[in-house]
């Protein structure tokens, strides 16, 4: 029997956490007392948390060049796995000394006291990034939690030659967008438009911000949740009405049949980040060249707003006891012109500094097809305009995975959904003893 | 002069036995007593948030008394939970100890070729992992990659059926396993003078054969509820592929969902103690009920 195992398994991680939790506790000044003595001894050895793939490769140029910092890249799965494995050990009282954070998982790791500020190590790296992604790492505050890494500005991802096939136009407003899903779809009942997505919280963010929503504020001294405000809830009942109405499918971003789906031709837009090309190039290989970027549909003609989907940035632990050099690497490896040369060559990240944008010049290979895809892209991340995230956004994006699921399933009301989001948020947010506004 | 020497000795036995225990007592405290003894401590805590709830001294861990429980005790989700898992259950129960008995009864038969060909391939799925297990099954389910064609097996009203296949066939290779090797020490005997008196072999499986096996059936029924009432691999791996099971599909991964996604432990470790208490009064009621055909009987 299965169970068995993950009886095992379950007992073998309360044990961990707990021998974790317990060593934490004793050794915790001991440790430092080492750290202090230790440092002029030897090399300052940090560990780095990442799912950059190559990191390790960028890290050796660091270490290199830098024998009395050396950095340790530990390979890390993404997503909320990693937000959720790196507050764990922040509680246990071992995590790594750097660690790659999503922007919206940043206030949760501030809120839970795990990531130290670098305000003072990162004066300089300031005038490197624009305002709205530094926003991110600041959370409006006087802190500056994180250096940034890469950002998602999102667009439109289509098939260029299925357009023609089906005799569509690149959609310039959402309106236009479903009349094409009707379109597609009434010409082959196999093919869709595109899918809605009940298991990317982020993506149906990054499509609200576009919208215009603000699902966190701070007034004063408390914090105001908007989740179901109005530009949100316009966006969510309008792709329920496209799914209710069947012309937009229903399945899940990133399953072996979604997959399957875009390399057959069976999707034909799919709209999401700048980081899409490594999704594209590995999970729909056979659709190489036929896929083309344009920015978002609007909601009003003439507008031209985009939103961030993703994105990430590097912190340094609280716990960490060289937090300087710490602060140092993370500020190397996002703002050095060598260091975001191999980001974008080794790591294929979209760098969110601006001098690293800016050396993104060849197109993706999978978008031979698109020579001035960077500029496309630059142009279109200029557009884009985020929100402040709150510190219980795991539990927003938890409630946004059940309640869509159902929603999408049963083709009910997505606006109810973004209600049980709010109301979810909120109930969490009173329970911990937040300060919230009205 | 004789007697101190055999206090002595006496005093000595005495304290062996110990000795022996101290191993399995120490393992049994250090990875069994301490732990739960955490868990329970976390569960009567609370994080207490202030204000804004950023920087240092925002979050403080309070003692939260029995909240914890009132809100796993009073979660409408939970409970919801255990309905889901009572009917996966009763399907995985039913079905996958009915074909370990009826697999186990004719490979005991007496002419059966092959059979330990048989047996190890009926034995085979135990052997896969269970995510392993559980990811194939999903590729098999899913409408436009599925061999078995375009059907609904991951829809609100099958995917309970499709889930317990999975258990069922992993599981059922383990069960027949334990019913055969105590159907091979029955001794010969027994049959040849059923025989004798006119039995045929359908009356020697009825009347002899699981009789016999009774007290087996009732060691993989308990180990097959406490297995069932720990149902997460299944729906844990199969949800990334389907809408219709939610993070709180079964109580323990709501447990999950508590502790490593929404980053509430206190809740999830409440929760636990709460599913633990369950699982404990689910698996000694029925022990309890079937104590006489167990244990009274040899």
């Amino acid at each position: 029997m299965r169970g068995n195992r993950s009886a095992v398994a379950a007992v073998a991680i309360l044990t961990t956490a707990l021998s974790a939790a317990c060593s934490g506790g004793a050794e915790k000044p001991s440790s430092e007392a080492a750290s202090r003595s230790a440092a002029p001894a030897g090399p300052v050895k940090l560990t780095y948390w990442t799912w950059v793939p190559n990191m390790d490769k960028i890290a050796a140029v660091w270490n290199q060049a830098h024998p009395d910092i050396q950095v340790t890249v530990s390979k890390q799965a993404g997503g909320d796995d990693a937000a959720a494995k790196f507050l764990t050990a922040a509680k246990a009282g071992n995590p790594p000394d750097l660690v790659q954070a999503e922007y919206q998982m940043l206030p949760s790791f501030v809120a839970a006291d795990a990531v130290a500020d670098l305000k003072a190590e990162t004066a300089q790296a300031k005038s490197e990034f624009g305002e709205g992604v530094w926003g991110l790492v600041t959370l409006g505050t006087d802190a500056v939690y994180a250096v940034p890494q890469d950002s998602g500005p999102m667009m439109l991802y289509y098939r260029q030659d299925l357009f023609e096939k089906y005799g569509i136009e690149v959609p310039k407003t959402w309106d236009e967008y479903a009349e094409a899903a009707r379109t597609v779809h009434k010409k082959d009942p196999k093919v869709f438009l595109g899918t809605f997505s009940s298991k990317d919280p982020g993506w149906f963010a990054g499509l609200s911000q576009q919208a215009g929503a603000q699902w966190w504020s701070i007034s004063g001294d408390a914090w105001k949740v908007a989740v179901n405000d109005e530009a949100t809830t316009k966006v969510a009942s309008y792709w329920g009405g496209l799914v209710k109405e069947g012309v937009i499918d229903g399945m899940p971003y990133f399953t072996p049949e979604w997959n399957k789906a875009l390399n057959d031709g069976k999707l034909l837009t799919w709209p999401s980040a700048v980081w899409g090309p490594g999704v594209l190039s590995s999970n729909a290989p056979k659709a190489k060249g036929k896929w083309a970027i344009a920015p978002l549909p609007q909601w009003n003609a003439g507008e031209n707003h985009s939103g961030f989907w993703g994105g990430s940035s590097t912190a340094v632990a609280a716990k960490s006891p060289n937090k300087a050099a710490a602060a140092q690497f993370a500020t190397w490896l996002n703002t050095d012109p060598q260091a975001l040369g191999l980001l974008i060559k080794e790591g294929a990240v979209y760098p969110a500094s601006a001098k690293g944008a800016a050396l993104m010049t060849e197109a993706p290979d999978y978008f031979s097809n698109q020579p001035d895809f960077w500029k496309q892209a630059a142009d279109i991340g200029a557009t884009a305009r985020g929100f402040t995230f709150g510190p219980n956004v795991n539990v927003t994006y938890n409630a946004y995975k059940d309640a869509f699921d159902k929603a999408v399933a049963a083709k009910s009301d997505f606006a109810a959904a973004v209600g049980t989001m709010q109301d979810t948020t909120v109930a969490d947010m009173q329970k911990s003893g937040f300060s919230l506004a009205q | 002069m004789r007697s101190p020497e055999k206090g002595a000795r006496a005093h000595r036995a005495g304290a062996v036995p110990y000795l022996f225990l101290a191993p399995a007592m120490a393992l049994f405290a250090l990875f069994m007593a301490l732990p739960i003894g955490y868990t329970i401590y976390l569960s009567l805590r609370r994080t207490k948030v202030s204000g804004l709830g950023l920087g240092k001294g925002a979050r403080t861990e309070v003692f939260a008394g029995l909240a914890n429980y009132a809100a796993a005790v009073g979660d409408g989700e939970l409970w919801a939970g255990w309905l889901r898992v009572l009917g996966y259950g009763a399907l995985v129960l039913v079905l996958m100890l009915g074909l370990a008995l009826v697999f186990a009864l004719m490979l005991d038969a007496a002419h059966v070729r092959l059979a330990r060909l048989t047996r190890i391939s009926i034995f085979l799925p135990y052997a896969v992992p269970g995510v392993a297990a559980t990811l194939m099954w999903g590729f098999l389910y899913l409408p436009s990659l599925s061999p078995f064609g375009e059907h609904p097996f991951l829809s609100a009203g099958l995917v309970t059926f499709s889930m317990a296949n999975v258990a069922v066939w992993g599981g059922t290779g383990f069960n027949m396993l334990v019913l055969y090797t105590n159907l091979r020490a029955v001794p010969r005997e027994y049959y040849e003078a059923a025989r004798i008196d006119g039995a045929s072999e359908l009356d020697i499986a009825l009347r002899i054969k699981i009789p016999i096996l009774v007290p087996s059936i009732i060691l993989t029924t308990v180990f097959s509820v406490i297995a069932t009432v720990q149902v997460f691999t299944e729906p844990t791996t199969l949800r990334p592929l389907t809408n219709t099971i939610s993070s709180t599909w079964s109580p323990l991964m709501k447990v999950y969902r508590d502790a490593f996604v929404t980053g509430d432990l206190y809740s999830a470790a409440a929760t636990s103690m709460v599913i633990a208490g369950i699982s404990l009064v689910l698996s000694f009621g029925f022990l309890r009920i079937v104590k006489n055909r167990a244990f009274g009987e040899g």
